[in-house]
């Protein structure tokens, strides 16, 4: 405990930076996996590229991506910006097979009563499918978030300081304590982001608070929605 | 680009598969090594995942335990328990075998929620109906088990055993960095030496080796799938509506990316 007193002043920067490690995958991958998911649902051709290219992307390991996007992207190897690029191209891979599969699961019922009501695709989107697609979306973004804090960490092997750093720092030192403080701040932060989530979820769809329906939805594993 | 054509030429140089070479080759040794690992883990992993998620399945008990089990590893991070592990096993057993011991054993722990989720999901998601037919006609439970809810949820329990093993190869190249050997040994002695070749190429081993076994994986899920079985289900279209839109099932119980 005197460690962690000790060392609070390094342990709140590192998780400010874990943290904004975090927020820009998460959000970025939302913002490009959701339209992404509703163009592959209106071209089958389009569907399996954006499908397997999600799976085949989501299967290079995390730390050999690391490493390579600096020779893609020109950056030095401990350069933030190659995490921050990985991290939302995992968000992606994981959340656009979830946008896909929520955003056809809308029934064809309401849509069809939304066209004839005159809504153009552009308003039909954000009044009907976004909305009802919603409660899946939500569930796909928590797994996303988990995923990405986690992932933080391994950055910390190329040199990121991040909590990933008590975790290399706590090796070299062989040092137990260091190590679960950066687990334990970690978990919190997954925390902290899931109830967020939660609660944003529940702001923006009302309708799902009554039966707590979020909750029902969310244990499902991420491939099984829809 | 000029980057990775040295690296494919660096892969192909015969001088890095030269038997006896110093660390880290030769090159085939690591990915044995590599091999090795996950298949040890994920074999530890799965004697313990499958019986336990089968059981979970088929009688219904302990649902709650496994879904905030699988969800809470999920916020997991791999490298400090990894690190944690190994300081941990590091006190007791000698340091030449640390790495490894160390390693397995958090290999085991990230393996085992895949594992035990697509069993799970698996056994729970076949028909009840077909279910009830088997004790119907005079079925023991372990028969309904073995001859009727295993093999009609195969396409899952490999689904989840798939997305355990990407798990462990992705892990174990995370480990080099506790000096376990393996293909990721490759690239941290290319960090420390700054040799592009050794970065690039060690990364692009792991990377094809992960996408092969992924599509061995994904063959065996194609081949074990049957009609009417879980991973079968036709996709059903609304032949009224205008668009004729799919409702898609999903065929594997991905798990999430932790590492």
């Amino acid at each position: 405990m005197i460690w962690f007193i000790e060392n609070f002043g390094l342990i709140t920067g590192l998780t400010a930076n874990h943290v904004a490690l975090s927020i820009v995958p998460i959000v970025l991958g939302f913002a490009i996996a959701v339209p992404l998911g509703w163009i592959a649902n209106r071209r089958p051709a389009l569907r399996s590229v954006v499908i397997s290219g999600g799976s085949l992307l989501y299967t290079i390991p995390s730390l050999p991506l690391f490493v390579i996007l600096p020779y893609v992207l020109g950056t030095k190897i401990t350069d933030d910006r190659n995490i921050v690029v990985a991290l939302t191209l995992y968000a992606i891979a994981m959340m656009v097979r979830t946008a896909a599969d929520a955003l056809a699961a809308v029934p064809a019922d309401a849509i069809e009563a939304a066209t004839a009501m005159g809504y153009s695709t552009w308003t039909r989107f954000w009044l009907v499918e976004f909305p009802l697609a919603g409660p899946v979306l939500l569930a796909g973004l928590r797994v996303v978030s988990a995923s990405t804090i986690t992932l933080v960490s391994v950055g910390a092997i190329i040199g990121s300081a991040n909590l990933g750093y008590l975790f290399t720092n706590g090796k070299q030192r062989d040092f137990l304590e260091e190590i679960i403080v950066g687990i334990v701040a970690s978990l919190v932060i997954a925390l902290v982001f899931d109830v967020v989530l939660v609660i944003l979820g529940g702001v923006v769809m009302p309708w799902t608070r009554r039966d707590g329906w979020i909750r029902r939805r969310s244990v499902l594993p991420v491939g099984q929605v829809g | 680009m000029q980057f990775f054509l040295d690296a494919f030429r660096w892969l192909l140089d015969p001088a890095n598969y030269v038997p006896g070479a110093q660390n880290p080759f030769p090159i085939q040794d690591r990915i044995g090594e590599h091999l090795l690992y996950t298949v040890v883990s994920v074999v530890i992993a799965a004697s313990i995942a499958l019986p336990l998620g089968f059981y979970i399945g088929h009688t219904g008990r302990g649902r709650q335990l496994v879904i905030g089990f699988t969800g809470g590893m999920r916020a997991l991070p791999t490298l400090g328990l990894l690190m944690a592990l190994f300081v941990i096993v590091g006190a007791t057993v000698p340091f030449t075998r640390a790495a490894f011991v160390a390693s397995i054993i958090a290999l085991v722990i990230l393996a085992i929620p895949s594992i035990l989720a697509g069993a799970y999901a698996g056994v729970e998601s076949v028909d009840s109906q077909t279910v009830d037919a088997g004790r119907a006609s005079g079925m023991t439970e372990l028969q309904v088990l073995t001859q009727i809810e295993i093999p009609l949820s195969l396409p899952l329990i490999i689904g989840g055993v798939r997305a355990s093993v990407l798990q462990v190869i992705a892990t174990a190249v995370i480990a080099s960095y506790i000096s376990l050997g393996g293909l990721g040994s490759i690239i941290s002695s290319g960090i420390g030496l700054n040799d592009n070749n050794r970065i690039l190429g060690g990364a692009i081993l792991v990377t094809v080796l992960a996408l092969v076994v992924d599509g061995i994986f994904a063959l065996a899920q194609r081949l074990t799938r049957r009609r009417g079985s879980s991973g079968s289900r036709a996709q059903k279209t609304h032949v009224r509506g205008r668009s004729l839109r799919p409702v898609t099932v999903a065929e594997t119980p991905a798990d999430e990316r932790n590492n």
